[in-house]
């Protein structure tokens, strides 16, 4: 069945442009999903809420520049369909549904995800209110997969690294230098995200979803303002817009040049390092001057932005877009010609274009993979709808193509940011934003640097909410990491990771 | 290679000129003469995440730009707890993170000083205390310094370490 006579069965989501929901039954479940894989479609999101006492699994699918949040009600005690023969990235979010709301699928891997020692697996920490038992182990046995053969040996790092990272473990089967195996465990900054967001208004949880993830806060905040000014029909003034997408350039370009930098680094280049780190360091104090702050965690509120733009800071982001722009174009030339950088680049954490589609590799490393998909151009909401950004692709999918795409990113970034200031309209900034009705759904969808961050919230009763889920781009990239080192060695890994950049604490929650 | 060279002839020494009676540039004159004193080396530090949502990183990355220039103050980020004089502890401790920092804080030699970074390390931030996290810092090891800020400045980071350097323990251990 061809999607259309889905999304004629569907209805208009509130929040995010683009987005319709539909609720299915079990049989056609699996049928739907896998229609949207026929389509060339990818899973964004899977989750779980409750109400009434019984539970309903939700997706979130994006086919042909459309969004479509499917939910299956289950029965007391029902299990649903997996999707991870279809989406592979499915399989650790079914695990993770499994550990946070108590909903089992049929996937075969039922290892928890999420869930390591600190609560035991009778507890649901979405549905039962009560404290957990107290779990006396401080560790659990996780069972990695073994690869076993003559001169086979393991390294365990983590998940404590050697840099300034975020915690995480990885196992590497390995022979000799090369990598047979890696295997990921994440979960360890697990720390009650979606779980908290119940304990907090709806009104000011903006704070929280802009802690997802800090270094993509605008991303998330304004992925919870917009899934929240859906629910209640609040408009945000067209300054309001504006100025969200100056602070979300504003964060890609921070983002990418901290990259680059340390990309640089990783191949043994300290003087790219270097260099970034003074232009990123320029950025966020010219940042601060105009708006407030280095980094933007509390600029996008529901209704609008907190934070304004004058002349004066007008002019000095202006200046030192300019200047990043300039010196950028500069560094670009002496990354691509030389040679330990090309050296180390090129063909190093190949995903193939066909890999990607079949493993559903999304955002920027999706876009260095032939994947050329971005929700500024694709599912524009305002002001992007005016801005008509230009969308950065490349087919190699190697570092290479990581390190080319953030530079062309930059550049386009800086661009948007010049066409900003000089379009940004007058008027009010924010709007005041009504209490939504109890019950109705609502999400946001945002490109931020990384690729789309993806919110759906539910309110409850008096201003409470019911449940928040948000869903960071690493779900998916992550698993993509353990094909891409691949046949690669193991001191690579470093510089092979870095590439991707994906976050622990959007994707631990 | 030469368009490199120029590049860094052109950029010229980016690290900012100390002798101005400038709070943060004041800092860290203090700074190294006080840990001077006390370590007579420089002080390495060993940074753990113990559930931040990453946005100290990104300052504490901050503090080795060229603008701030941290190895050049005598102070250095190491690998190992066991090189480590001072633990710099971000986020609220999750749960699942909780035996990786004792094991970290053990494995450290004493004399050690803990510094807990941002506001959720002080506090717990908005993420609280919860079936998977312990909250503060404090609530898992002894403290020493705790610098407030989401994140906190790097500015506002060196003036911490300073504070966690003058704080005396260092001497006793």
């Amino acid at each position: 069945m061809p999607l259309r006579a889905w999304s004629a069965r569907s209805h208009w989501q509130p929040g995010a442009p683009g987005l319709r929901s539909l609720t299915v039954t079990a049989g056609e479940w699996r049928v739907l999903m896998e229609d949207v894989r026929a389509a060339g479609g990818r899973l964004l999101a899977l989750w779980a809420s409750r109400e009434n006492r019984l539970d309903t699994v939700r997706a979130a699918a994006l086919a042909e520049s459309q969004g479509l949040i499917v939910s299956l009600p289950l029965g007391l005690g029902e299990t649903y369909a997996g999707l991870e023969d279809l989406f592979p990235a499915a399989t650790r979010m079914q695990r993770a549904v499994r550990d946070l709301s108590g909903v089992s699928s049929t996937d075969p891997d039922s290892r928890p995800w999420l869930r390591h020692a600190a609560w035991p697996e009778s507890y649901r920490p979405l549905i039962d209110i009560s404290a957990p038992p107290e779990v006396t182990a401080p560790l659990d046995r996780y069972e990695f997969i073994r690869v076993e053969g003559v001169g086979v040996h393991e390294i365990a790092v983590g998940p404590v690294h050697a840099g300034t990272i975020e915690p995480g473990h990885f196992r590497f089967s390995v022979v000799g230098e090369k990598l047979l195996k890696l295997e990921e465990r994440l979960g360890y900054v697990h720390k009650g995200i979606e779980q908290r967001f119940t304990q907090l208004p709806i009104l000011e949880a903006h704070a929280l979803a802009a802690r997802v993830s800090g270094d993509s806060a605008v991303a998330y905040s304004w992925a919870y303002a917009q899934a929240l000014e859906g629910m209640a029909g609040s408009e945000v003034p067209s300054r309001g817009t504006w100025l969200r997408a100056l602070c979300l350039e504003l964060e890609r370009l921070a983002n990418h040049l901290g990259d680059l930098g340390a990309l640089g680094n990783d191949a043994g280049f300290a003087f790219g390092l270097t260099q970034f780190l003074r232009l990123k360091e320029l950025l966020l104090r010219a940042t601060q001057a105009s708006l407030g702050a280095r980094y933007l965690m509390d600029a996008i509120v529901p209704g609008g932005t907190s934070c304004d733009l004058d002349t004066i800071g007008s002019d000095r982001l202006s200046e030192c877009v300019h200047a990043v722009a300039r010196e950028t174009a500069t560094l670009r030339v002496i990354y691509d010609e030389h040679n330990g950088l090309r050296d180390r680049f090129s063909g190093a954490g190949t995903v193939t274009p066909d890999l990607a589609v079949q493993l559903g590799l999304i955002g920027l490393a999706g876009r260095a993979s032939g994947q050329a998909f971005d929700l500024r151009s694709d599912m524009p909401c305002a002001p992007y709808t005016e801005l008509a950004p230009v969308k950065c692709s490349r087919r190699e999918g190697d570092v290479a193509a990581r390190v080319a795409v953030r530079f062309d990113e930059v550049q386009e970034s800086c661009r948007l940011i010049k066409e900003i200031l000089v379009r940004l309209p007058l008027g009010p900034r924010l709007t005041p934003v009504d209490l939504p009705p109890v019950g109705v759904v609502g999400t946001g969808l945002i490109e931020g640097w990384r690729g789309p961050v993806f919110l759906a919230l539910e309110a409850g009763e008096g201003g409470a909410i019911r449940r928040c889920h948000p869903h960071d781009p690493s779900w998916q990239n992550w698993p993509v990491i353990e094909h891409a080192m691949i046949d690669n060695i193991v001191p690579d890994f470093p510089l092979i990771n870095k590439s991707f950049n994906l976050s622990y604490s959007g994707h631990d929650l | 290679m030469l368009k490199t060279l120029r590049q860094i002839a052109t950029i010229g020494i980016a690290t900012e000129p100390p002798p101005k009676p400038d709070e943060s540039l004041s800092v860290r004159e203090a700074l190294q003469e006080r840990i001077r004193t006390v370590l007579g080396r420089a002080l390495c530090i060993r940074h753990v995440d113990a559930g931040s949502c990453n946005g100290c990183e990104l300052e504490i990355h901050a503090l080795n730009n060229p603008l701030y220039n941290l190895e050049g103050l005598g102070i250095r980020f190491v690998a190992s707890p066991r090189h480590a004089d001072l633990l710099l502890v971000t986020g609220p401790v999750s749960r699942h993170m909780e035996a990786a920092l004792l094991r970290t804080y053990e494995a450290t030699p004493e004399p050690k000083l803990v510094v807990a970074l941002g506001d959720c390390g002080c506090t717990g931030g908005v993420f609280g205390e919860s079936y998977a996290s312990r909250g503060r810092v404090s609530n898992l090891i002894p403290v020493d310094v705790a610098i407030p800020g989401c994140p906190p400045t790097p500015t506002r980071i060196l003036q911490g370490i300073l504070t966690a350097v003058s704080s005396g323990r260092v001497v006793r251990g």
